[in-house]
């Protein structure tokens, strides 16, 4: 079997493994449907008072990836504190595939997870608040949706590789948590920001994956902010995956692979 | 050809203490280990907590670069060849940790036949051969978290052996699992030493090594103090004898006159060790040098402390690792 062809089956078996223990176990299940839901309601329950339905269906769409951002960044890094905690990272980092194909598939997991988030958001908006997300590029809509959701799996990936060196590193993904609502202006337009804010903005993928799922509905041009947001996932993942083996090799001299 | 071959293998951990006041600590965890492991033979490194035998092992799997010293296995370098080195090892530890709880046996082993690179037409008839010999055929199906930690323990060795390799490490398989468990592990182990796989052992139980390793390393404070089969480690004191005193406090951790002291000071007194098995009382056990007679002088020692059963006996495996562990 060629190179090429093992690292896909690695990555294919991880990923559907990867799918099954967060699809087994009730406290992520409930978590992944009800804290999507949660932070969703309260932005759209705000942005109700506004009494404008166009603010409504910004902030229809906004809540929508913002599930996304939360089940990557937070997921995605606590996902491998939990391979820590299980005693398994030692087990990934010991097997002679490179750690980068057993990482990802975590990643691409939760990204999976971020999906369902994303449509059922997309339907609680529509059946509690009667919000009518009118696509006008529904194909165009699909690919910025996808760019969007792989990208950020690229940069939840880059995450968790910082993970398995830092035995703290988890937290970095808290922390990023709501600043990442803001700044990647799923709520609030990045305009209102001030400039050094927009050129952090401008790092994320999210941000211009936003752009270019709010551009396919309106009827406007999405394919520049899809490409990019597709440069900056493939960007992060090229730049995740060069880490991660030099991450490794500073873990084994500083022993951070275990929990003590 | 060894297997393994380790030179003068250190390694020094820095840690720090203090929260405004950051102090640094250095801690020498391994000392200059260096041993060899032949083809086929099941090597044993004993060790109490903290003796270095978990950072040695990681040293060798790659898992820790070491301060200094080398180590080779098939005569790649555990530093620099580390990817060709993980093709050609297994890694089996002890304790509940390092499975997927929530997936099946099955789907355990598949996943890291996939990480270990087992050809996909292979990888069926490779997961029942190993089902089979660690006992879990029909078990295969259910999830990890029901397991009893005996069940994983044996999961996990098969787990190790998923692309058969040249060299196997168990580091304290048999820890925290019952009599009955342990029994079934050893035999799987010992079956594994008939087929030929070279193997190193980690275990706290000298009747384990005993019964098991072909030959043993007794690693204390990060160094080996002691090598050899296990007959020839048991020479080591078996020309002398062993008196075991069975004692009602006084000698545990209320030691507070230092009668243990006392006992390990008196003249033909090789060492001595408390083993309180959690009991009503205590075990004094007193290595003898050859000729000599201390009952007397040892019950002397502990006048005012309640007395049991006085035993004289040969000296066991355990009693020579005991001596070479506290000496």
């Amino acid at each position: 079997m060629s190179v090429l062809a093992q690292a896909a089956r690695v990555l294919a078996v991880g990923w559907v493994l990867q799918l099954k223990i967060l699809a087994v176990s009730a406290f992520d299940g409930i978590l992944n449907i009800v804290y999507p839901l949660f932070f969703a309601t309260c932005a759209l329950l705000m942005f109700r008072q506004n009494g404008d339905p166009q603010a409504l269906v910004y902030a229809g769409l906004g809540a929508a990836v913002m599930g996304t951002w939360s089940a990557m960044a937070t997921s995605a890094s606590g996902a491998l504190q939990g391979q820590r905690w299980q005693g398994t990272l030692e087990l990934l980092v010991t097997a002679p595939t490179p750690v980068a194909l057993a990482v990802l598939p975590i990643t691409a997991a939760l990204a999976t997870v971020a999906l369902y988030s994303l449509v059922a958001t997309l339907i609680w908006g529509r059946v509690l608040f009667g919000i009518e997300v009118a696509i006008v590029s529904p194909v165009a809509f699909g690919v910025a949706l996808l760019v969007t959701l792989v990208s950020l799996a690229t940069f939840g990936f880059l995450l968790s590789v910082t993970v398995v060196r830092y035995r703290t590193g988890w937290a970095l993904g808290n922390l990023l948590e709501y600043p990442g609502w803001l700044l990647c202006g799923f709520l609030v337009p990045l305009d209102l920001f001030p400039e050094w804010v927009r050129w952090i903005a401008r790092a994320l993928p999210p941000t211009w994956g936003m752009d270019a799922i709010r551009a396919a509905a309106a009827g406007r041009d999405p394919w520049f902010d899809t490409a990019v947001c597709a440069g900056l996932g493939i960007g992060y993942a090229v730049v995740g995956a060069l880490l991660s083996e030099r991450l490794i090799d500073s873990a084994r001299r500083h022993a951070t692979l275990a929990l003590t | 050809m060894s297997i393994l071959e380790a030179h003068d293998l250190r390694r020094t951990f820095t840690t720090t203490t203090g929260v405004l006041r950051r102090n640094r600590k250095e801690v020498e965890a391994v000392r200059g280990v260096s041993f060899a492991i032949e083809p086929g033979e099941l090597f044993g490194l004993l060790g109490p907590n903290g003796a270095g035998k978990t950072t040695t092992i990681k040293m060798l799997i790659t898992l820790l670069l070491p301060t200094s010293g080398s180590a080779t296995i098939l005569g790649l370098d555990v530093v620099r060849d580390a990817r060709e080195v993980r093709r050609q090892i297994g890694y089996v530890f002890g304790g509940d940790r390092g499975l997927y709880e929530r997936l099946s046996a099955l789907d355990n082993l598949r996943y890291f036949a996939e990480l270990y690179a087992v050809p996909a037409r292979d990888q069926r008839a490779r997961i029942g051969e190993l089902l089979e010999l660690v006992g879990l055929t029909g078990r295969e199906k259910e999830r990890v978290e029901g397991f009893s930690r005996g069940m994983r323990q044996r999961l996990h060795i098969a787990r190790g052996l998923l692309h058969d390799p040249a060299l196997l490490f168990l580091d304290e398989p048999s820890i925290g699992i019952d009599p009955v468990g342990a029994r079934e592990l050893r035999q799987t182990i010992a079956g594994l030493r008939d087929q030929g796989k070279t193997i190193l052992l980690t275990t706290h139980y000298m009747f384990e090594a005993d019964e098991l390793c072909d030959r043993i390393a007794v690693i204390r404070k990060g160094e080996i103090v002691a090598h050899g089969t296990p007959a020839q480690l048991k020479a080591q004191v078996t020309a002398g004898s062993v008196i075991e005193v069975e004692t009602f406090g006084g000698v545990g951790e209320s030691d507070a006159r230092g009668r243990v002291a006392v006992v390990g000071a008196l003249p033909g007194v090789r060492s001595v060790a408390v083993d309180d098995d959690g009991a009503v009382g205590e075990t004094l056990v007193v290595q003898v040098e050859p000729g000599a007679d201390v009952t007397a002088a040892v019950l002397g020692a502990l006048r005012g402390i309640r007395v049991g059963r006085v035993v004289t006996r040969e000296p066991t495996l355990e009693d020579a690792y005991v001596q070479l562990v506290s000496s």
